[in-house]
């Protein structure tokens, strides 16, 4: 369970699906069907045609650490420093997020390096996709 | 259409406060509003187009409009891109006045951040729950500091660029800003100081972040013949370029920024190239802002920005491309959270030979000023002008 503090998600009949697959350990992603590319946050059109034709797909969870900072100033909800960071997905797309299981330092922080998703509940209702180093990487 | 040469900068003003306990966010608009007026040599009825932001109080411009007594409009705008949208309405104000649309543009920002005490850079800011991305990024901690930092971070990896680089970005802001005597921070800093500075979003430290300040500016913008008409120098609309950088659904690229597509677009108006520039103002919300505007405005390859800005090559005086001469965002001032006001006032004075004298641009007669908006590594405006002295 995460420290509270955190501004909660509230789902959208647009991001209801990311939520309940959040909740069920699922990283839900959408693909545009008329070009094949995966596609972040929700909606209901593909961003690359404009068309309806898109669907929701389980996403490996598999990442790779694009960029990241150490934040050392208070915020409602972590205790700094915290890493926040950006991710790539297997599937192409990038996320905010954060790294757990591991030290909040740049020595243990390597850009590129292997992550996995591991879902931590905000709440019985909110969970949200945070990243670990990959085990054996 | 081409706006080059179709309209002028006459008018020009920047609050002197830095911190207005006494004074209430649309007095501040007033005092800037009747500052550049005065600067012009016109009176508040001459204006017909009135340019602001969703940081003026009210809705658009009509509650600033109704303060400030402007009575004859025909002409309004409140494009709010951020820091960046005083760069573009000038480009927005000559538009409308090379169409006729208007004669006399007034363009003001103020604000007081640093009064009500606003956690400005370093605590989250979210622009409302209907921002279909906001629920993605502002759960993990996502404040305006490291959004940028976010970006120092994947330039570093990407370029080698280094703290040391980034530190001089903020060395030659501060030996700009110590003949500033309105500037917040006029202690000229050495690289050492910058880079041992206190950690605010690693790899940005605090002397890379800039100040938060209260104040403002305005501009009064119009036509060839009006402008020639009053006793300023003419300081002419030559360029100007927009556009917003996106996050692409998921595939945003953290190492450019909007610079890219409005630099580009600005220069083509302008009919000349960054080698031609002889003074840039460039939006510092924080050192790695600058780095990565420098080398998307085309001053220098992508990934030589480290190199560029390093052995104070931004400093007036020394180095090749003398930049925000009135100490900027890192020193001077960020009125309201927004810094493109100022980068367009500091480069109309170096333009009117009224820099100070100890940063002022010798025969200096095309500079450029441009503004980032937004967040630099999520979404952003962007705009770009070039400014001629005739």
């Amino acid at each position: 369970m995460l420290e509270p503090g955190r501004p909660k998600p509230k789902p959208t009949p647009e991001t209801k699906h990311f939520w309940d697959g959040a909740k069920q350990g699922k990283l839900l992603l959408q693909r545009c069907g008329d070009t094949g590319k995966a596609y972040f946050p929700p909606r209901p059109f593909s961003p690359y045609t404009g068309t309806r034709n898109v669907s929701v797909f389980e996403a490996s969870g598999r990442a790779t650490l694009h960029s990241y900072v150490i934040h050392h100033r208070p915020v409602p909800g972590f205790t700094p420093p915290y890493a926040i960071a950006v991710v790539e997905l297997e599937e192409g797309p990038r996320l905010m997020t954060n790294i757990i299981d591991c030290p909040q330092t740049p020595e243990a922080l390597v850009l590129d390096m292997q992550l996995e998703v591991a879902f931590t509940p905000m709440d019985d209702d909110i969970s949200l996709p945070l990243f670990r180093p990959t085990k054996g990487a | 259409m081409s706006i080059s040469g179709k309209a002028y900068i006459v008018g020009a003003y920047e609050h002197p406060t830095r911190k207005a306990d006494d004074k209430s966010v649309a007095q501040l608009h007033a005092e800037v509003a009747y500052g550049a007026l005065q600067d012009a040599g016109l009176n508040k009825d001459d204006i017909d187009g009135f340019f602001c932001t969703g940081a003026a109080p009210g809705l658009g411009p009509l509650n600033m409009a109704d303060y400030l007594g402007l009575t004859k409009l025909k002409h309004l705008d409140s494009t709010d891109v951020g820091g960046s949208s005083y760069v573009l309405h000038v480009g927005h104000a000559a538009e409308a006045i090379a169409l006729g649309l208007c004669d006399i543009a007034l363009v003001t920002l103020a604000g007081r951040p640093r009064a009500e005490a606003m956690a400005t850079g370093t605590a989250p800011r979210s622009w409302g729950l209907n921002v279909p991305d906001d629920p993605f990024e502002i759960p993990y901690g996502r404040t305006v500091a490291n959004a940028y930092a976010m970006c120092a971070m994947r330039h570093m990896h990407e370029f080698g660029t280094t703290s040391e680089q980034l530190a001089w970005i903020k060395v030659a802001a501060s030996h700009h800003a110590q003949w500033n005597e309105h500037a917040m921070l006029r202690k000229v800093v050495t690289v050492e100081e910058v880079v041992n500075s206190p950690m605010v979003s690693d790899p940005l430290h605090r002397l890379d972040c800039c100040v938060i300040s209260d104040g403002g500016g305005a501009l009064i913008i119009t036509r060839p013949e009006i402008a020639k008409s009053l006793k300023r120098p003419f300081v002419k609309v030559k360029g100007h370029g927009e556009a917003t950088k996106n996050q692409n659904a998921g595939y945003t690229d953290l190492t450019y920024s909007g610079a890219r597509w409005s630099g580009p677009r600005a220069f083509e108006e302008a009919g000349v190239k960054p080698s031609d520039i002889q003074y840039a103002s460039i939006y510092d919300s924080f050192t790695i802002t600058v780095l990565m505007q420098l080398e998307d405005l085309g001053f220098c390859e992508k990934g030589q920005g480290g190199k560029f800005v390093a052995d104070g090559n931004l400093i007036s005086g020394v180095g090749k491309l003398p930049f925000n001469t009135d100490g900027g965002g890192l020193c001077n001032n960020h009125p309201a959270n927004r810094g493109g006001m100022t980068k367009v006032i500091e480069a109309v004075r170096q333009l009117r030979g009224e820099a100070h004298p100890k940063v002022q641009v010798p025969g200096c007669t095309l500079a450029l000023a441009h503004g980032t908006g937004g967040l630099l590594g999520t979404r952003h405006g962007s705009a770009t002008v070039i400014l001629e002295r005739e």
